[in-house]
């Protein structure tokens, strides 16, 4: 059923290709530095409820731009997915006797090390302009949650690909979906601060898990304990993989 | 054993029958063709028996293996080269190759060789490391034969190989493709809208439209069936009449028709009598201005099946709505 040999490959694939387009990563890293650049330091002297004196909020805005740099490159494996179908590199892939789930986890850690690789530039990046870690072992320990977010959203969007046959229609209902999912996970400011019922949303936006969960492990501020975060974040990655699982075994035509 | 078993095989989409209730059997080393207009339902065929589409009703065993039960099986066994391009052009030749090497389980050490020898077999090897970015259409679709041999396919499907290809890159991949099955035993399955390649390639063809096979059997065959061959001769167009009366005594002639000042004489093996007619005409003090011998070509053949000309894409309302169900579902 899982193929360790079909799934490296895949992962390999990836990893090629991410060190052969250096545009591209500077593509997907330019955004969420620009609005960490002005927005963390734009907000640095703003006093915003629910955030402790003692951080700043560029410290406080870190995390969340991590949170959203996984979101969108996760997002863009179904995406990516859904272009190889339309230029036939996909039927490749399909027609090797790889069994459809290795090849759903094959692209899943491509997708989620691409992501994570990302995130790291992002943090060394916010490290050189004064952002101040916990420790190495909180570092090591957010890259696991970096990885449950990216498996959830790459699930998402592997799901979504397997219903869909056009790129177009992916670009609006992932627009649709992403900046809800950014917005409402905390990632900018604390979620209570948003008007009555809105902050009801949260509870089931799995960033919102993960942007605290980061939070707590890189600046030892959390809105519920680390450990509750993980668990929610385990359990629906768990969830979202069986399900991208059996999207891609039953819903890929070709 | 057979090397593939069609029995019964329908898919529909929708209200659309691309397949309709198939039936055939391909032999072990055959070189099979499967020749039709765009739309006719070669590709659906194609992507049923790779696996990747499932039949709505009907099966097929591909080398012993049932398309419903064993799929996994079957892909360790074809090779494919699809219609549209399948490399990923951001890797090299190579790179390409490996990826495909790896997916289908092979042992580092015989993928290195592999890789090697299906490079030279295309002769791609001074450009295998380069990126498939910088390949020529020729050159690609090299690429993926190459690749669809990498790990030794008993029977491979090539879909539409030489489409939009020059010429003499045509050539070149048809002798491949012969190679492959004359000294390499391999079965293949062949899909094709040109009719010299399915004429100089296949050993036999399965006409196929709407759906449905129209007709299957050799190349000769399928053009034999169809009328005899034709000699041409031009004539004074006051003699026409005389020389007709002449040519009908003419042992062998089963009809003739006249033009203006152009006589068309069925008979077999025109070729041999056209010299004759000549000779037979000019002894009779009459003037030939011109002469030829025509073989049915398989094109006539395939209007006559098929009703259309191969290359008249403008279509019924029909085949246009059967464009459209295709492209919706895919």
């Amino acid at each position: 059923m899982i193929d360790v040999k079909a799934i490296y490959v895949l992962w390999l694939r990836e990893m090629i290709k991410f060190s052969r387009t250096k545009f591209r990563i500077f593509n997907a890293i330019a955004m969420p530095l620009f609005m960490l650049i002005f927005l963390g330091f734009g907000f640095r002297q703003i006093n915003i409820p629910g955030i402790p004196p003692d951080i700043g909020y560029f410290e406080y805005f870190v995390p969340g731009i991590i949170g959203m740099t996984l979101l969108f490159t996760a997002s863009m494996v179904g995406l990516s997915v859904l272009s190889e179908r339309q230029f036939g590199f996909l039927k490749e892939i399909m027609v090797t006797p790889a069994s459809r789930v290795s090849i759903m986890l094959g692209r899943t850690l491509g997708g989620a090390t691409t992501a994570i690789l990302q995130a790291v530039i992002i943090i060394i990046i916010a490290m050189v302009m004064s952002f101040q870690i916990m420790g190495f072992a909180q570092l090591i320990a957010s890259l696991f949650v970096m990885l449950l977010i990216s498996v959830i959203f790459i699930s998402m969007g592997l799901i979504l690909a397997s219903r869909l046959r056009d790129v177009h229609d992916y670009y609006n209902i992932t627009n649709f979906l992403l900046f809800p999912i950014f917005l409402l996970s905390g990632a900018m400011f604390p979620i209570q601060n948003l008007p009555l019922g809105i902050p009801f949303f949260s509870v089931f936006n799995p960033l919102t898990y993960g942007v605290d969960a980061i939070r707590g492990l890189l600046i030892g501020v959390s809105a519920l304990p680390i450990i509750t975060d993980c668990i929610v974040l385990i359990v629906t990655a768990t969830i979202m993989v069986l399900l991208s699982a059996y999207a891609f075994t039953n819903g890929y035509r070709i | 054993m057979d090397a593939i078993v069609l029995d019964n095989l329908t898919r529909s989409f929708g209200s659309l029958v691309a397949v309709d209730n198939i039936s055939v059997t391909v032999h072990e080393g055959e070189l099979f063709g499967l020749l039709g207009p765009n739309g006719a339902g070669k590709t659906t065929l194609i992507n049923i028996l790779t696996t990747l589409d499932k039949p709505s009703e009907g099966t097929a065993l591909i080398a012993g293996h049932d398309i419903h039960a064993d799929p996994e099986n079957i892909r360790r066994i074809i090779g494919i080269v699809f219609q549209d391009p399948s490399l990923d052009v951001e890797l090299t030749g190579r790179e390409n190759l490996n990826f495909h090497a790896m997916m289908y389980d092979m042992p580092t050490d015989e993928r290195k060789q592999r890789i090697d020898e299906v490079l030279a077999l295309v002769d791609l090897s001074d450009r295998a490391d380069q990126l498939v970015h910088e390949f020529s259409g020729g050159m690609r679709r090299r690429l993926e034969i190459a690749r669809g041999l990498m790990h030794h396919p008993r029977i491979l499907f090539l879909d539409e190989p030489t489409l939009g290809l020059d010429a003499q890159t045509r050539r070149k991949i048809w002798q491949y493709i012969r190679e492959l099955n004359r000294e390499l035993g391999i079965t293949v399955i062949l899909t094709t809208h040109y009719l010299e390649e399915a004429d100089y390639l296949c050993d036999r063809i399965a006409i196929i439209d709407h759906g449905k096979i129209v007709a299957l059997d050799t190349p000769l065959n399928l053009k034999n069936k169809i009328r005899e061959d034709i000699v041409n001769i031009e004539v004074d167009e006051k003699k026409v009449e005389q020389v007709k009366k002449l040519l009908m005594e003419f042992e062998g002639v089963k009809k003739i028709t006249t033009t203006d000042c152009c006589i068309s004489v069925s008979i077999s093996d025109a070729e041999k009598h056209l010299p004759e007619f000549i000779e037979l005409i000019l002894s009779k003090g009459h003037v030939v201005h011109s002469a030829s011998a025509i073989k049915p070509s398989l094109e006539e053949a395939f209007i006559s099946y098929t009703g259309t000309a191969i290359r008249e894409q403008k279509g019924s309302y029909k085949d246009q709505s059967r464009a459209y169900i295709r492209r919706k579902m895919g």
